[in-house]
């Protein structure tokens, strides 16, 4: 009798997964990135994001439920060198001193197929918010799953540069965004 | 026979024409360095990098001409120490012409930003991006600089003298006033 309970219980459990998709709750912070990419006299500098949070809700059969909000700490740039991290504090830049964070909040999630989605959403940064939809695929993983997207960001839509430095010929204004989130199911 | 005291117009041309973006690119370093953040600072950076590589192209096709070509003999007059002397800062001055572009080219892989020659052509960076060798390299470069100073200054005075004071026809050599012939 107890070798039949038994052997239920572990079929059970195998069948679990395929019974309800998990669900990806919880995000791995040391395995997430932000790194962005930008032409300063025509030559890439590369920098990122150290600090930032997620929370997001993911459900691979359900994609028109899922949501993420992101909030990115402005203050651990990494903007290609010492003197571009603390330039980029000031108010011709981020102005950290009134707008500290950047803050990304989805809208709505489209399945496009192939494990790749739409995700729409609102980027707001100093003060000034912009719809955009981001590219997103989905990589599902034996521990954790990840989500790896990219676009390009104009920064003068966000007042980022301003004055001297709007100048697009010495600091382009297109600005190559790429992120990595790594989640697990809850 | 009559011997030219003069370099070939190569060399001539490579000599003032090297001297001239050196004289451009060393207080264009001192200067663009001491500049705040701005779009202008970086303009500048990139020039200056430009000029430098230029430099060292010139500089690789002097060295060349020079291991090919017999430069024109030193005037009888002048004892060993400053033959010894003459060829030893000109060793030094051919060694810098090369070294110092290279150690700015090398400083720039290490501070993370790729050299673009003339925003065209892109050098390979020959080193990772790595704060510390980027800040002994900048040393570095800043050393060569002001030992090419002190180098450069012994070697005008050195043909100054020669010409004014013991009044050999020595700037013709390279190539000022009419071309001499022994
Ligand atoms: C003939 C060639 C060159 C000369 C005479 C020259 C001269 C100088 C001088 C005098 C300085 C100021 C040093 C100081 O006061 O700290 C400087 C700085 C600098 N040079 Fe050059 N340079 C040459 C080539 C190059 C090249 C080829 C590059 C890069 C590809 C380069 C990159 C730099 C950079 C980035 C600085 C600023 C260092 C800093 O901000 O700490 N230079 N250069």
């Amino acid at each position: 009798m107890t070798r039949h309970l038994t052997l239920f219980a572990l079929l059970a459990a195998l069948a679990a997964p395929a019974a309800h998709a998990v669900e990806y709750r919880t995000v791995l912070p040391k395995q997430s990135t932000i790194h962005f990419e930008f032409r300063q006299m025509g030559v890439p500098v590369k920098g990122g994001f150290k600090r930032f949070t997620t929370q997001m809700a993911f459900d691979p059969a359900r994609p028109e439920a899922a949501r993420a909000r992101i909030e990115i700490d402005l203050a651990s740039i990494d903007a290609g060198s010492p003197e571009a991290d603390d330039e980029s504090a000031g108010k011709l830049w981020f102005d950290r001193g009134a707008y500290p964070k950047a803050i990304f909040v989805s809208s709505q999630i489209r399945a496009v197929g192939n494990n790749r989605y739409e995700m729409h959403g609102t980027l707001t940064l100093k003060g000034r918010s912009r719809d955009m939809v981001v590219p997103v695929a989905y990589v599902p993983g034996k521990n954790a799953a990840t989500f790896d997207g990219g676009f390009v960001l104009k920064r003068l839509d966000f007042g980022i540069g301003e004055g001297m430095w709007a100048d697009v010929a010495t600091v382009a204004n297109e600005v190559k965004v790429k992120f990595r989130i790594a989640a697990t199911g809850s | 026979m009559s011997r030219a005291l003069r370099y070939s117009t190569p060399a001539i041309a490579l000599h003032w024409l090297i001297a001239l973006l050196i004289f451009v690119a060393f207080p264009l370093g001192v200067y663009m360095h001491e500049l705040p953040l701005s779009p202008d600072k970086l303009k500048l950076y990139s020039y200056h990098k430009w000029i430098g590589i230029t430099v060292l192209v010139l500089a690789a096709i002097r060295v060349s001409w020079r291991m090919t070509h017999t430069p024109p003999p030193l005037p009888a007059g002048m004892v060993a120490w400053q033959r010894h002397a003459s060829s030893a800062v000109h060793g030094l001055l051919y060694l810098l012409m090369v070294a110092i572009p290279v150690s700015g080219w090398l400083m720039s892989s290490a501070k993370g930003f790729q050299t673009v020659w003339f925003g065209v052509l892109p050098l390979p960076d020959l080193v990772e991006k790595s704060r510390e060798l980027g800040d002994l390299l900048a040393g570095v470069h800043k050393a060569l600089n002001f030992t090419l100073l002190g180098l450069v200054i012994l070697h005008v005075g050195a043909a100054l003298q020669h010409h004014f004071i013991e009044r050999q026809p020595f700037l013709q050599r390279m190539g000022w006033g009419k071309k001499e012939r022994a």
